[in-house]
């Protein structure tokens, strides 16, 4: 295995302009909260970052008065083409200072750099820049109704994987579509959803419009259940979501759900190898692995297996994991102690249950929450980690013989988010893509995203779609 | 002369293209709305409810598979067959307390050839090719969600009926049906219709009885993708759509009043039991 020495090149914190603490963003301003304050924690090192307010049921109701009010008195009655130069001023002051995001994800997250800073930011400001010209054309974005009007209030709760840009995703095409909107980030990474509200106001939003309320669990619970709500959009696990919509039963609510995944990732004979390797390590190792759509259930064509387990053994001895601020870095640290517990015990039991477990040597840090990249073989189609969202660095590998056989073990699951083919037959690409029932299928590619591009799940993955002219449905009353 | 003794028809459920009895045996009375007897319509049962979902998932990855042309086809030889049996609906809506029997066939007709002319255009309307910012080629397309369960519309017996089934298989979905508690014989024979319409066995499978008694077993029906829930009081649909949160189902939420089915059908129940596909691939030579 070549040891490749790398000089340290770590970005630097400050860029961050990380403060001790942070407030909750209700009607234009910050304020303490009613709910007490959370430690957020920097998961490569545990220290503490910044304390934040917590909202609590007395701040939710503000919050969702405060986006009535301004549904009702500014947001609603402005004019299509208005409401699209708030939202250009927004992507493009998130571009300006994309920097400063990207640090700042990275030390409340964990992910590496490399990733808040290629991907992250830099599509968090297009999907704010894709929505803004929407938000004049609405007559042109469902068929047959020229004339749909928003919903209302919108509230969200978003995960703390990509915590501003699915702060974006649920944000861009809600205010395009004339909503205002009160989003609860994630209890473990609200640090850039706040600052993103710092940027509603630099923009001058007019107050009430975007609220942003810190929180755990309850914070969300007490919000998705708001009577004065009109609409939820909701991205995290099955097991919530399902909690929410029996919450909305018989309310008449809109939702959209976008919710876990265990996605194929399908490799025929005939695929480019070398390329399909950096695609099975993209499809799982890319942000740890917590990745609703990762490709976390490996399927290799038998007559290729031996091959493609040394090509990826071979290539992952390379990634490196380590300080996420360090630009080297591939592999970022988990983002919470939690995270890591649950990745662990699945591990465990993917070896109790008979899978055969192997990482690379790997140097662990002493302080934060790691998991090295693991790989298991001789997995069956029962075993837990071939069932389970493990949603961290862990694949499961599993083999075919026919075309037929790949569908039937790629479709074995209750999810339906994503799915991933490789083959050289344009033929092959088709029709498999058209068996898969998934929602977003990658063919000789994985895990690409882009505003103009509609994603969400089949089956239990959840249901509505956001990007591209039908992710603006969610948000309009047709 | 004495007056010809007329030929009786029994009323039966139609599971997977033929026309069993309830599993349970189990019938009850259906009258006019002054109280005049016209049959024993079959009582379905929770295992009815099982077989017919049973049914409809064998059938829909066929049915799906089917060219749009083929499905639309299909639909419209269902609007030749109702139009041939104009005369037997008139009379039987007129006993069920249609106000206006002639005009609801009318409308139950034109419906299917309006959505006979949907299956071939959805992929195009609600589809998209993507301008994704990246060598990809990127669309999208609108596929079947799967089994959808139904229950009826109350009140209108044919054309409610056929306004909710319809949309559901013209895209590619099966269905399991719960017809009109009060109202179920102008759905049997309209099974009878399908039965002889290149309608394959299974896509539409239809079931008589307690709307009540069976939508809770279909809203818990782990292979039951969606639920249409036309036909059921508001009060009555927050417990069905509790259980059908279990397996993330869509749910096309209960009306507050039954609707006004001569309205313009729109495309929002076609949309409404579809999924959107994106499929990525690199350009590169």
């Amino acid at each position: 295995m070549a040891d490749w020495e790398y000089a340290p090149a770590p970005e630097s914190r400050a860029i961050g302009r990380l403060r001790e603490s942070y407030g909750m963003f209700v009607d234009g301003e910050f304020s303490g909260g009613d709910g007490g304050t959370l430690k957020t924690v920097n998961p490569a090192d545990e220290e503490v970052l910044a304390e934040v307010a917590v909202a609590g049921e007395a701040d939710v109701d503000r919050a969702v008065a405060a986006a009535r009010r301004a549904y009702e008195t500014t947001w609603g009655p402005m004019p299509g083409r208005d409401r699209a130069k708030y939202l250009f001023r927004i992507a493009r002051i998130v571009q300006e200072r994309s920097r400063e995001l990207a640090v700042l994800e990275t030390l409340d997250n964990g992910k590496p750099i490399k990733e808040s800073r290629d991907v992250d930011v830099p599509l968090a400001a297009a999907h704010f820049f894709y929505h803004a010209g929407w938000a004049d054309k609405l007559a042109y974005a469902i068929p047959g109704r020229p004339d749909p009007r928003p919903l209302g209030v919108a509230g969200q709760v978003i995960p703390w994987n990509f915590p501003l840009l699915m702060a974006a995703w649920k944000l861009a095409p809600a205010l395009a579509a004339g909503n205002t909107v009160v989003l609860k980030p994630a209890e473990t990474t609200p640090l850039t959803a706040l600052v993103l509200a710092e940027i509603c106001q630099q923009a001058d939003l007019p107050p009430g419009v975007v609220n942003v309320l810190p929180g755990a669990g309850a914070t969300g619970a007490a919000l998705v259940r708001h009577p004065g709500i009109d609409k939820v959009a909701f991205t995290g696990s099955t097991e919530v979501g399902r909690e929410i919509q029996r919450t909305l039963a018989g309310t008449g609510k809109r939702l959209t759900l976008e919710l876990g995944g265990k996605a194929a990732n399908v490799i025929f004979d005939d695929a480019p190898l070398d390329q399909a390797v950096e695609g099975i390590v993209n499809g799982i190792f890319f942000n740890q692995g917590h990745v609703c759509c990762a490709g976390s259930r490996l399927l290799v064509q038998e007559s290729v297996y031996d091959e493609v387990i040394a090509k990826l053994q071979r290539r992952l001895g390379t990634l490196r994991m380590g300080d996420p601020l360090d630009k080297n870095t591939d592999l970022g640290a988990i983002n919470s102690a939690e995270q890591l517990a649950r990745v662990r015990e699945l591990s465990d039991i993917g070896e109790a249950e008979g899978a055969h477990r192997w990482s690379p040597a790997c140097p662990i840090p002493e302080r934060g929450y790691w998991f090295p990249p693991t790989v298991f073989t001789d997995v069956t189609q029962s075993s837990r980690i071939a069932r389970d969202e493990v949603f961290g660095p862990v694949l499961a590998v599993l083999t075919f013989r026919t075309p037929a056989e790949a569908v039937e073990k790629a479709n074995n699951t209750p999810y339906g988010l994503s799915a991933g083919v490789w083959t050289e037959k344009g033929s092959r690409i088709l029709w498999m893509s058209r068996q898969l029932r998934a929602g977003v299928v990658w063919s000789n590619t994985f895990n690409k995203f882009d505003p103009t591009s509609p994603f969400g799940g089949y089956k239990e993955s959840g249901f509505g779609r956001e990007g591209g002219r039908q992710g603006l449905e969610a948000y309009l009353d047709v | 002369m004495s007056e010809r003794l007329g030929v009786r028809k029994t009323y039966k459920l139609y599971i997977g293209g033929a026309f069993p009895r309830s599993e349970s045996g189990r019938s009850y009375e259906v009258s006019t709305v002054d109280g005049r007897f016209l049959a024993n319509a079959a009582q379905a049962s929770r295992k009815d409810v099982r077989d017919a979902v049973v049914a409809a998932r064998k059938a829909q990855p066929g049915w799906a598979k089917a060219t749009a042309y083929n499905r639309g086809q299909v639909l419209y030889r269902v609007a030749e067959m109702l139009e041939g049996r104009r005369d037997q609906f008139v009379a039987e809506l007129g006993d069920s307390g249609a106000a206006d029997p002639e005009s609801e066939v009318d409308g139950a007709i034109d419906r299917w050839v309006w959505y006979a002319g949907w299956a071939d255009k959805v992929t195009a309307v609600l589809g998209a090719v993507n301008p994704v910012a990246g060598p990809y080629f990127d669309f999208s397309l609108p596929e079947p969600t799967g089994v959808v369960g139904v229950i009826a519309p109350q009140r209108s017996a044919l054309l409610g009926l056929v306004s909710v089934v319809a949309p559901v298989i013209a895209t590619g979905n099966t269905c399991v049906v719960v017809a009109a508690t009060d109202r179920p014989l102008p759905a049997i024979t309209l099974a009878e219709v399908l039965a002889t319409s290149d309608l394959p066995g299974g896509v539409v499978n239809l079931l008589t009885g307690s709307a009540a008694e069976l939508a809770p077993w279909l809203a818990a029906h782990a292979d039951v993708n969606a639920l249409d829930l036309a036909g059921v009081e508001p009060e009555a649909a927050v417990d069905l759509e509790r259980a059908a949160a279990q397996t993330v189902k869509r749910v096309l939420p209960a009306p507050a009043a039954e609707p006004d089915w001569t309205a313009d059908p729109g495309t929002s129940r076609l949309s409404r039991f579809l999924e959107l596909k994106t499929v990525w691939h690199p350009m590169g030579v």
